[in-house]
């Protein structure tokens, strides 16, 4: 049983009548976790802004509120049933709205308004439920002081109050007189075995919108009298535009003007379509700077050379250095992985909406962190924070990508440049070349194995650049924690165990992408345990279950997995099978992915069996769709993914030489989920990083081939 | 001046010949169901139905458009098979971030509208063409033969 008291844990419960009837819910909620400190400082807020989470009408519709960005992970869907099912509502009264931009809507796990990391529902968790089970109890209070009768003597179900002598009221009906009740000092959440509405399959609200056309994303925002502007951008970093034709582009039909702003020089048109042919038409000259030489061959270089140095250590366990340094009887490992540049390809190009006035800015668009907006564009502009208006569409795809502000702040310069409302939008070759990046990233193990072959001591050094740095946010110690995420959890039982971080600064900017440092610490360890396995001449999913002794939740998602996945039995004739677990926002994935080789060397995979425990789920539908979303993200990277460098500027362009997964080559997926009692982890991320490890280990297992780089390499496998 | 014959009405357009069908209906009609992903015809995302066939607006200009009849996502639910399509995709709860959909809902329904009861790699053929970021194509395919067993049920006139 929980009971909380709000107001002692720092929660503001803020309640009033709406003005058409009915009742209002407002929460506030403390900063923490490890963008509080930053955005406390900058927090000029107030904590008891009139805003909602929650609304009933006097009609018995149920609306909430919801503060983050719905870019596929169902947010949408699933903070309404935390606030219903505390309320006990009748799920099919209640509604979803999206919140504008405002500081009662911050995530308390950055202290902004904003949707990443895989954190809406570890945020929302505690604050929403209350906010529904406060409401609940006015609902309730009102019910009783019409009735005369005793709060006790009343239940609730179904959006309904019920007396013990069967009397029964609507909340909608009581919705006014609820709205005059005081507020709860305490509420009482129930105990997670009375819930009714989370731990449902329950379909999604925002599907009927996105099957029609009618939902509205960033790229469908029409502001009356709003220019639309594409940019020539600057082809390498650092680059600067010396002269360009503004005289051709402005003859062009449509074409209202050109200007220079940060970002490079907008054409500014009637659409798209005159915009981009007017961008098109410039003919910029740039001075390229001195950012010509890089090369995927120099950044690797760079990094290689980077791992022979001595990093930041960001975990030490016993003396990894001075054990590898000693003379052993069993096997020494050493090695060298390496991934590429990665996109985000968001399905929706990045654009944006932008009005600059007098009175402020106004934004509307697909963006992950409207908070983050608010304050940024407050300090470049010099307004207020809550002066910039934030309007969040829904998102076509996010990924982290729309966490940058890049195309924000085209669309607010060149709006104030023209003095008129203006749509940026990225053309997808824009989009492709933006350079917010998942980081390339190098790293070079040794390990020694005793005789048993059980891992003695393992040192792992990793070069790559810092996207706490990209995104101003502190390192700690001199080390970025995204660096390292997933290597520093390292489960496996290992007496002595280094990890080091070298900072490695190619000019090309890195970001947040989907399961962030994850993404490649996770391919690193995954394979460095398989290489064990296979050196100590084990099954390398009995291997990893004996190191995981002391790791249970591993350990159990990695037992689920190889079950589902027949690990036991051998699969289909030419196919061959690979496991990996990983552990990212708090939940735990294991995958077994089964895959065959052709003697061409091209890789096919069939089947991917998942196993996760993500805690207490709120929607098994959504945890289901959301690894399975991620596998297929995870193996569009492992087979196709790489942003390549040459002569300082990035090659690829658009999905023609960025391939992702299409249907005929997706395999099937099947998800299980671990029933926990745990609290909720993320499920937008953890089901992608086991993905590729899983792949390579089967690739290893269908060919005696160790791959040890992304993207998978076919002519590598090519049968001699 | 072009003509369209757009979802059962005729529409004027005075655009530049090469404007493609996609930035007509998005920028000029303010049709914004039909999405733009790529602008090269390789993504889907902007897949509208002209004279019956699914074609990939960003790439047919305007003038190869006029005078045809053009069915975007608007209104697809108007024909009995697009209707029994997007009753699957409801039922299935296919779209994630949803961007993609118009497009998929689009080859979906031209899809089953020359082909009944499609095979796995009647599918694949017909989809490949679409890409999905958010990696709904499993459900997708689900729910094409939804859609199918539903149409061939006889539900729909
Ligand atoms: S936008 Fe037309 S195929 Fe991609
Ligand atoms: S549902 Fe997001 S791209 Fe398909």
């Amino acid at each position: 049983m929980n009971v909380v008291a709000p107001q002692s844990r720092r929660q503001f419960l803020k309640v009033s009548a709406l003005a058409g009837g009915g009742l209002l819910i407002a929460i506030a909620v403390p900063a923490a976790g490890r963008f509080a400190e930053a955005a406390e400082a900058t927090d000029t807020a107030a904590p008891f802004a009139p805003n909602a989470f929650l609304r009933i009408t006097p009609d018995g519709r149920v609306t909430v509120v919801v503060g983050y960005s719905e870019m596929g992970q169902g947010v949408l869907t699933a903070v309404p049933m935390l606030v219903a099912e505390e309320l006990d509502a009748d799920w099919s009264m209640v509604h979803y709205e999206q919140a504008p931009s405002d500081p009662v809507y911050k995530n308390p796990i950055f202290g902004f308004q904003g949707t990443g990391g895989s954190t809406t529902v570890r945020a929302s968790w505690q604050p929403m439920r209350e906010a529904g089970a406060t409401a609940r109890a006015m609902l309730v209070a009102a019910a009783a002081q019409r009735w005369g009768a005793a709060p006790a003597d009343c239940r609730t179900e179904a959006g309904r109050v019920l007396h013990t002598d069967g009397r029964s009221l609507g909340y909608g009906e009581l919705a006014n007189e609820a709205a005059r009740q005081p507020v709860p000092a305490q509420v009482k959440l129930k105990d997670p075995q009375q819930f009714r509405i989370l731990g449902q399959p329950h379909e999604r609200l925002d599907t009927p919108v996105k099957i029609d056309g009618s939902g509205r994303f960033g790229i469908d925002v029409r502001v009356p009298g709003a220019y639309t502007a594409v940019l020539a951008r600057p082809p390498v970093p650092g680059a600067k535009p010396v002269h360009w034709n503004a005289d051709r582009a402005r003859a062009m039909r449509g074409v209202k003007t050109v200007v220079e702003v940060p970002g490079g020089i907008a054409a500014v048109a009637d659409g798209y379509w005159n915009a981009k042919k007017a961008r098109d038409a410039l003919e910029v000259k740039w001075d390229l700077g001195g950012n010509t030489a890089w090369s995927d061959q120099k950044i690797h270089e760079q990094f290689a050379a980077n791992v022979e140095q001595p990093g930041v250590v960001a975990r030490k366990v016993g003396d990894a250095p001075a054990v590898l340094g000693e003379k052993h009887d069993g096997r020494r490992l050493e090695a060298v992985y390496e991934v590429p540049y990665l996109a985000h390809a968001c399905m929706e190009p990045m654009n944006a909406t932008a009005s600059v006035h007098a009175d402020g800015i106004d934004i509307w668009g697909s963006v992950q962190a409207p908070g983050a907006i608010q304050q940024a564009l407050s300090a470049a502009f010099h307004f207020k924070p809550e002066q910039i208006r934030v309007t969040t569409t829904l998102l076509g795809g996010g990924f982290g990508r729309r966490f940058g502000m890049d195309f924000i702040f085209d669309a607010a310069f060149v709006s104030k440049a023209i003095g008129a409302p203006v749509h940026v939008m990225y053309p997808r070759e824009d989009d492709m070349r933006a350079q917010f990046y998942r980081p390339a990233a190098l790293l070079k193990f040794s390990a020694v194995l005793d005789r048993q072959g059980q891992p003695v001591a393992l040192r792992m050094n990793t070069a790559c650049a810092s996207i706490a740095k990209s995104a101003s946010m502190p390192l700690r110690g001199g080390l970025d924690s995204f660096a390292v995420e997933g290597l520093t959890a390292c489960p496996y039982r290992m007496p002595n165990l280094q990890i080091e971080w070298n900072e490695s600064e190619p000019p090309y900017g890195v970001w947040f992408w989907r399961s962030v440092g994850h993404s490649q610490n996770i391919f690193f360890i995954e394979g460095i345990i398989d290489e064990m396995a296979n050196a100590a001449g084990r099954d390398p999913y009995e291997y990893r279950r004996e190191l995981l002794t002391q790791a249970p939740r591993y350990r159990n998602v990695l037992e689920l997995a190889a079950e589902k996945a027949g690990w036991s039995t051998p699969p289909a004739p030419g196919r061959h099978r690979g496991i990996a677990v990983g552990e990212s926002f708090g939940s735990y994935v294991a995958e077994v992915v089964e895959a065959s080789v052709a003697d061409d060397g091209s890789v096919k995979v069939h089947r991917v069996v998942c196993a996760v425990d993500c805690g207490r789920v709120v929607n098994p539908r959504i945890v289901e769709r959301q690894m399975e979303s991620a596998i297929v993200y995870g193996l569009s990277a492992a087979l196709y993914g790489r942003i390549s460098i040459e002569q300082g500027r990035v090659r690829e362009s658009n999905f023609n030489d960025y391939p992702v997964l299409r249907m005929r080559e997706t395999p099937t997926v099947e998800v299980h989920i671990l029933p926990s009692t745990e609290n909720p982890g993320g499920v937008g991320e953890p089901g992608l990083p086991p993905l590729a490890p899983a792949l390579v280990n089967a690739i290893h297992a269908a060919t005696g081939k160790r791959l040890r780089s992304l993207p998978i390499d076919p002519k590598s496998l090519k049968k001699a | 001046m072009y003509t369209l014959h757009l979802n059962g009405h005729v529409r004027s357009i005075d655009v530049s010949p090469d404007t493609p069908l996609l930035w007509v209906l998005r920028d000029t009609l303010n049709m914004t169901g039909t999405k733009f992903g790529c602008g090269a015809a390789l993504c889907g995302a902007c897949t509208v139905h002209l004279d019956g066939v699914p074609v990939r607006s960003c790439s047919i200009p305007i003038s190869a458009a006029a005078g045809k009849r053009v069915t975007t996502i608007e209104a697809i639910g108007e024909s009995a098979v697009g209707r029994a399509v997007q009753k699957a995709w409801l039922a299935l709860d296919v779209p994630q971030c949803g961007y993609c959909q118009s497009g998929q809902i689009m080859s979906a329904t031209a899809l089953l509208q020359s082909k009944a009861s499609p095979s796995d790699e009647d599918i694949d053929a017909a989809m490949s063409g679409n890409i999905c970021r958010c990696g709904t194509y499993n459900q997708i395919r689900a729910a094409i033969k939804n859609a199918a067993a539903d149409l061939a049920g006889g539900q729909h006139r």
